[in-house]
């Protein structure tokens, strides 16, 4: 079932908008909160569920880990690097799970408008952007001519 | 600065400014009731009320209640604390700040000190005019460069729809109203008459228009923090998870990543 949102939970704050991959979580342009403007293009990523601050955005499970009557919430924690889940069933049971998110504390890790520009000469080369250096090595191996097999190229 | 309705032409009495502001007053009354019942706003508040009763798992005295209901006001309400934008939450407070100033000194000018003779004191209209101004600065602020379709959906700014109608009708009044304040200190009554007359028209459509644009959130937004902080406390947290514990290790403890 696609993702639906609680009105008076939502602020509009957009951070739905911004994440979706499908691009169909909008703003409502009379209450100016968050909708899904096209369930059936909806395939229940919970990208929108965890991003909501506010957890304003719910979804019913899949049937195959939770038959129908249930409840299934997310609460990401970005501080902590955590999600985590709460599964209600019909008959009262509940499962709590917690997963880690991250390998390293949140704002550890350096956005790219972060690094300097590359440099024209750094344009033209076959390295990608802040190689090799980024990736701790002192030169990525490169193919020789005559280190191929002859007959191949 | 000069109190502007003390200064108001004799065509308008007094009692007539009085009579005009008890009829917008009364416009927002009948404006939520008709909003409340329109929309079942009151009937799901207390279903869903209901339901998470069911799902307590623990009473909540009646000191908690209070003590919820104070953070509220203090949190929610007089700081805007449910915002996760600092920027969005800057903007919210001078808008509700600025009309909650411009309002209330509005109220006074017009029934304690509405005509030349008995201006009033010089602090009731300078916060008219602080409050107005800070309308201006919050509700452009979010309408030009705030509004999430347009900040993220890459939409004119220019565009309207109807949720724009209580931010645009705000701003239009407070806009309106420090014009006409302005050239009616300087004299030139013809333009400060017509803007009087763009200024009750902007108000009467902030206020008459209750049913229709987002003016009641402001009435509503206080009753859903307060209820969401019950659920916090009685352990039904709408169903949500517990906040997790903050990890010793993020990630896995046997392999520590090395490339960042």
């Amino acid at each position: 079932m696609p993702t639906f949102v609680y009105m008076t939970s939502c602020d509009g704050c957009g951070y739905c908008v911004d994440i979706c991959p499908s691009d169909i979580m909008h703003i409502d342009t009379t209450y100016r909160r968050a909708y899904n403007i096209e369930p059936n293009m909806c395939w229940e990523c919970y990208s929108c569920v965890k991003a909501c601050p506010q957890q304003a955005i719910d979804c019913r499970g899949y049937a195959d880990f939770a038959p129908l009557g249930h409840s299934v919430r997310v609460l990401r924690e970005e501080e902590k690097g955590t999600v985590s889940w709460r599964l209600k069933f019909r008959d009262g049971r509940e499962k709590n799970f917690v997963s880690p998110i991250r390998t390293t504390p949140w704002g550890s890790i350096k956005g790219p408008t972060d690094y300097a520009p590359p440099s024209a000469a750094a344009l033209a080369s076959q390295e990608l952007a802040h190689e090799p250096e980024a990736l701790k090595v002192a030169a990525l191996p490169t193919l020789a001519r005559d280190r191929l097999k002859k007959g191949l190229v | 600065m000069h109190n502007p309705f003390a200064a108001l032409p004799a065509a308008i009495p007094p009692i007539a400014m009085q009579i005009y502001v008890v009829v917008m007053f009364l416009l927002v009354v009948f404006g939520t009731l008709i909003d409340l019942a329109h929309k079942g706003s009151a009937r799901y508040f207390f279903k869903h009320r209901q339901n998470a009763s069911f799902g307590a798992t623990r009473a909540v005295g009646a000191g908690e209640v209070a003590g919820l209901a104070a953070k509220t006001i203090v949190v929610t309400v007089m700081a805007a604390g449910e915002f996760c934008g600092a920027l969005r939450r800057l903007t919210h407070l001078l808008t509700m700040y600025g009309f909650v100033l411009y309002v209330v000194t509005t109220a006074v000018m017009v029934f304690a000190y509405p005509t030349a003779a008995a201006p009033g004191p010089a602090i009731v209209p300078d916060l008219w005019y602080l409050g107005a101004a800070l309308v201006c600065v919050g509700g452009y602020w979010f309408w030009f460069l705030q509004r999430v379709d347009v900040a993220a959906e890459g939409r004119s700014p220019l565009q309207l729809v109807r949720a724009d109608l209580f931010i645009l009708s705000l701003v239009a009044t407070t806009t309106f109203a420090l014009i006409w304040a302005r050239l009616q200190a300087t004299g030139d009554q013809v333009w400060a008459n017509a803007f009087l007359g763009l200024y009750l028209l902007a108000n009467t459509v902030l206020f008459g228009s209750v049913p229709w644009s987002k003016f009641a959130h402001m009435f509503y937004k206080p009753a859903a923090a307060f209820q969401k902080g019950i659920e916090q406390a009685n352990g039904f947290r709408r169903n949500l998870p517990a906040p997790a514990d903050r990890p010793a290790t993020f990630g896995s403890a046997r392999r520590q990543p090395n490339n960042y």
